[in-house]
């Protein structure tokens, strides 16, 4: 690991400047990434929407006007005292579990693909609150988790309760829609931020069971809607359906492997202009990369997370306090597990979820969700303890 | 930071590691390792085919009149893309056309749904080809309303109108010969199956029967691909190869359009006279063969059909018809799929198998009213006891009872019920020299061979009868236990794998169980003729380019030959040519201007017809002439035509005066079919000039 080395470097280059806190190869990496998410999205939608005679830059404005909002909301992520978020955790989780809340009631709620998980604004614009969620979520938990009424070494099974009450309220509302693949990545993150806070084992192993038990009654007893049981099947057998979930990940699988090693060029790719593969601007961005970018490329994108995520890492390590450490943890798991659901699904590897991929999907809620997730980390990396 | 906490970040961090290496393995996998299924897989999603079919080549007489060529007619094409981008998924559009057209519009929507679309089992009509290329609704658009259309394409958004070109068979000089020439139609899926053994491409028109289905692969062409690459909603986005199709060649028959079109009105004319005469004259067959190469210059099989009934468009009911027993089947081809029993033109294998016994054919033989065989009388034709008569005679006048005596002397030779171990078999072998029990090998789909009830013959079939006669009572239905249909039971049941000597007797005189086809029997004729050559039939003469080339000739090819001595051809061939001259031809021959040597025959048909009357005699005459140098082999069958002389024999004699320009006793050679007597050798050239207007 590089860490050891890397860290004298950046830190006497942060000093003082008003990029003060800022780790460079994480933001390079995440910029890359956007850079590249953007060419992606164009590549994805220019083709069909000018084929259907509509703005073939729609899209692409949309993106980039996502990414420049999401940037600034990042700078706030970063520059505020992140002690001075643990005041306004309560309000920050509050307000995530009301928009969960409005997503819920009829009329309110618009329902894409099978999940009620999106708020209609004014403009054509959509929230999805559960991105937002999972930002109060982290930040609470490693609120109450990082608190010590006593002296102790790790949180106290009451913490952990309380903790638990903090994730599970969202959750639970999140089920409700249902979006499962939120659900895998906010239950992951917590477990991980559970492990890393200190509390004992017990409760990592007992979670990690009762993870196991539920997804597996969820699919028994019915809790997970026929359209989610139809996603996951399609993942078992992809070539049971022809129209449905398997014809989209099949497509998906299809796409990436017809790439090969060099890939079409970006803008070449016919499956990706003939719009084989639907969604493909959002949750099935990878596979433009894959067709268009080929192995190299795909494998770069793969790498580039792969970086953020050692980042990231290194950060939470190095964390001035239990809050900044668990919060850095937080996110890190958060964006780890999102990577992995949202890849293994285009590659085939994980059942169908509704699920972005960070820092490259086209879509604003989640686009804004990571980069705060991104200013966080710059946060805790710019208040550690030096 | 306690140690603890440190250790969980580690295996958190090793963990997430694990899982960005299993994604650039799979990636791996797909992206190199597999890469090449998914690219295949790519390429089948994106690619659709477009296929026009190319011009079909014609067919043409020897001497280049076309008898099946291409007409242009107007289709009205619904283009599916088109149709599917509308709301109603253009309901409305097909439903006014087909009031427009006069069509049913449950037919049409059949018609335009690809055949995938509609259910397994009820697939009929369905298009074949794909949804990139305009699907015909009817190929017979009157101008007036396809100028309609395409006039008012807001009305008709996605109907086209385009010249298509439509197979038609002109029947120049009302020549039919449908059972020969087959009909296109369109590939189904059981074609697209590969089940015989043929690949075609969706949406083309094919061969189905006859010489259109045999030289199908030469006739058909090749047709232009147009690959298309398209998007998830099927709409083109580009084109990634383009080949023009390539014109059929042309296939140049033997047949001459006159010859058969007098053959054909001959065959309909002793049908008539038999049924003038009261009998049923439900079918028949007439053949005209150049015995020197086996060439077939006419065939013609009744009842017959139109052969451009399947491009007007074949109504179910119409389709019915042509498989109905009630119109006497008329899809059938009697000719090669005709089987009856050969009756007296049989004798002229017997003939050889007297001489091939050692009987000596200039001898004098009784001819008795009716021959004592075991117990049983078998009676000579009409009872006539005709005394003691020379060979020659027996078979001009058609002597029964001299065969009876003979073939029984020979099947106790053998050993009677009790066969020898070192057979002579005269009878059946010289029935095998003849390839009785073969196909001719004529150049068209659907032959059927003759059956040879041979020894072997006789133990297959009392190996799958046995139970049925030996359990007759129990096994057969009420009328039919009659006494003698008991007894023929039980005798069947106690020695029905053996010849007894009612089945000797019978097999030399052509009765009994062997049966042939007209076609095998103008083969062992024009072998008679030929001097021994079993010759395989053939329709075609050569494949023609459509730039003259000639890119293949048929040629002759010799199956075998027959198992008698010169001495013995030059018997058969003097008793044959005194059938017509002091026999049962004569008087159908008679002042006939040219020397023609034949054989009656009238065989006896045993069972009963729809309405209850016994069945009428086959009535045969097959024949060869001129006698000196034959030419031609001519056959006629008309099955329960009656006798064979009137029936048939009169019927052969006009087919001769066609052939040769005979009007009364007067040989005109200017009226003949081919002035020189010859048949053309020569490959006609064939041009689009060629084509002659259709008459129909």
């Amino acid at each position: 690991m590089s860490s050891l080395s890397a860290r004298s470097i950046y830190r006497r280059r942060s000093r003082g400047s008003i990029f003060a806190g800022f780790d460079p190869i994480l933001t390079g990496a995440v910029a890359v990434l956007l850079v590249i998410g953007t060419l992606l999205v164009y590549a994805a939608t220019r083709d069909w929407y000018a084929a259907n005679d509509l703005d073939p830059q729609y899209y692409l404005k949309r993106h980039v006007l996502n990414i420049l909002i999401g940037v600034s909301l990042a700078w706030g992520a970063t520059i505020i005292d992140y002690r001075l978020l643990r005041a306004y955790t309560p309000v920050v989780w509050g307000l995530g579990v009301l928009g969960l809340i409005i997503v819920l009631i009829p009329g309110l709620g618009a329902e894409i693909n099978g999940a009620t998980a999106w708020i209609a604004l004014p403009g054509g614009f959509q929230i999805q609150p559960a991105e937002l969620a999972k930002i109060s979520i982290i930040v609470g938990m490693s609120m109450i988790l990082s608190e010590r009424t006593h002296d102790s070494d790790g949180p106290t099974s009451r913490d952990v309760l309380q903790a638990l009450v903090v994730a599970g309220l969202p959750v639970v509302l999140i089920l409700f829609q249902p979006d499962m693949g939120t659900v895998f990545i906010i239950s992951a993150a917590v477990v991980t931020i559970i492990a890393i806070s200190g509390a004992s084992s017990r409760w990592v192993v007992a979670l990690l069971l009762i993870a196991v038990l539920g997804a597996f009654g969820a699919a028994k007893t019915g809790v997970i809607s026929s359209y989610q049981v139809n996603r996951l099947q399609s993942f078992v057998n992809p070539n049971a359906d022809t129209q449905g979930s398997g014809y989209q990940l099949r497509q998906a699988r299809i796409t990436v492997g017809s790439g090969g090693l060099l890939g079409t060029g970006l803008f070449n790719g016919p499956q990706t202009n003939g719009r084989f593969v639907p969604e493909q601007q959002t949750d099935f961005i990878f596979t433009v990369a894959g067709e268009e970018l080929g192995f190299l490329g795909s494998a770069g994108i793969v790498l580039l997370y792969l970086i953020i995520l050692m980042r990231a890492f290194a950060i939470a390590r190095r964390a001035g306090d239990p809050y900044g450490r668990l919060v850095a943890t937080g996110v890190t798991a958060w964006f780890a597990f999102q990577i992995f659901e949202n890849i293994g699904m285009t590659l085939g590897l994980m059942p169908m979820t509704g699920v972005p991929l960070p820092f490259l999907s086209y879509g604003g809620s989640s686009m804004f969700a990571t980069l705060i997730g991104f200013g966080l980390l710059q946060n805790v990396h710019a208040r550690h303890r030096g | 930071m306690n140690q603890r906490v440190r250790l969980s970040l580690l295996v958190v961090q090793i963990f997430v590691i694990t899982l960005m290496v299993a994604l650039l393995g799979r990636l791996f996998y797909l992206q190199v390792a597999a890469s090449p299924i998914y690219k295949d897989a790519a390429l089948s999603i994106q690619s659709r085919d477009v296929i026009s079919p190319a011009i079909r080549g014609l067919i043409v007489d020897s001497s280049g009149i076309p008898l099946a060529l291409n007409r242009v007619g107007l289709a009205i094409t619904v283009d599916r893309i088109e149709l599917d981008k509308q709301s109603d998924k253009g309901a409305r559009v097909l439903g006014s056309i087909s009031a427009l057209l006069g069509l049913n519009y449950a037919d049409v929507y059949r018609a335009t749904r690809l055949c995938g679309e509609l259910p397994k089992y009820d697939k009929a009509g369905c298009w074949t080809g794909s949804r990139y290329q305009p699907i015909p609704i009817t190929k017979e658009a009157d101008s007036e309303i396809a100028l309609q259309i395409v006039e008012r394409t807001s009305e008709y958004p996605g109907i086209g109108a385009i010249p298509v070109a439509i197979r038609n068979y002109p029947g120049y000089a009302q020549v039919n010969a449908a059972h020969e020439l087959g009909y296109v139609g369109p590939v189904t899926e059981e074609d697209l199956s590969g089940k015989n053994g043929r690949s075609y491409y969706r949406s083309e028109t094919i061969g189905k029967t006859g010489l259109e289905y045999q030289y199908d692969s030469f006739l058909r062409g090749t047709p232009g691909i147009r690959t298309v690459i398209v998007d998830r909603k099927e709409s083109v986005t580009r084109e990634s190869q383009n080949t023009q199709p390539i014109s059929g060649n042309h296939l140049v028959t033997s047949l001459d359009v006159h010859l058969q079109a007098g053959v054909e009105s001959a065959l309909a004319d002793a049908v008539r006279r038999a049924r003038a005469g009261g009998r049923p004259a439900d079918s028949g067959a007439a053949i005209v063969m150049d015995v020197r190469n086996g060439q077939i210059l006419a065939m013609a099989s009744y009842p017959t059909y139109d052969p451009n009934s399947w491009e007007k468009g074949l109504s179910v009911k119409d389709a019915r018809a042509l498989f109905s027993e009630k119109n006497g089947v008329p899809a059938l081809s009697r000719s090669l799929q005709g089987l009856f029993a050969p009756a007296s033109t049989f004798k002229s294998v017997s003939v050889i198998a007297a001489a091939n016994a050692g009987y000596n054919l200039n001898a004098i033989y009784d001819c008795p009213s009716e021959t004592q065989i075991g117990t049983r009388a078998f009676q000579n034709f009409d009872s006539k006891a005709l005394g003691r008569i020379s060979l020659k005679k027996g078979i001009a006048v058609s002597c029964d009872t001299l065969w009876y005596q003979i073939a029984y002397d020979e099947w106790v030779r053998d050993g009677g019920l009790r066969p020898k171990s070192d057979l002579n078999d005269y009878f059946f072998k010289a029935a095998e020299g003849f390839q009785v029990n073969k196909k001719t090998e004529i150049d068209l789909p659907s032959e059927l061979s003759g059956r040879l009830a041979n020894r072997q013959w006789r133990k297959d079939w009392y190996a799958e009868n046995k139970d049925f006669y030996c359990n007759y009572k129990d096994r057969a239905a009420k009328n039919q236990l009659t006494p003698f249909l008991i007894e023929l039971a039980r005798e069947n049941c106690l020695d029905g794998d053996k010849i007894r000597a009612g089945d000797a007797v019978n097999f030399s005189i052509g009765q009994g169980d062997t049966v042939i086809t007209p076609l095998k029997l103008t083969q062992m004729y024009a072998a008679i003729a030929n001097g021994g050559k079993i010759l395989r039939p053939s329709v075609a003469k050569a494949i023609v380019s459509t730039d003259g080339r000639v890119i293949k000739k048929i040629g002759a090819k010799q199956l075998g030959t027959l198992p008698a001595t010169k001495a013995t051809l030059n018997f058969l061939q003097g008793a044959l040519r005194e059938v017509v001259t002091a026999g049962t031809g004569t008087g159908a021959f008679s002042g006939f201007p040219i020397a023609i040597s034949g054989k009656t025959g009238t065989a006896q048909v045993f069972g009963k017809n729809a309405n209850g009357t016994a069945k009428s005699d086959t009535s045969w005459f097959a024949s060869y002439g001129p006698t000196q140098n034959p030419r031609y082999a001519v056959v006629m069958m008309v099955s329960q035509g009656g006798f064979g002389a009137s029936v048939s024999g009169v019927g052969v004699r006009k087919i001769y005066e066609v052939l040769f320009g005979v009007t009364g006793s007067k040989v005109d050679p200017a009226k003949a079919i081919f002035p020189d007597g010859k048949p053309p050798i020569k490959i006609p050239k064939i041009s689009p000039a060629t084509k002659v207007k259709a008459t129909n």
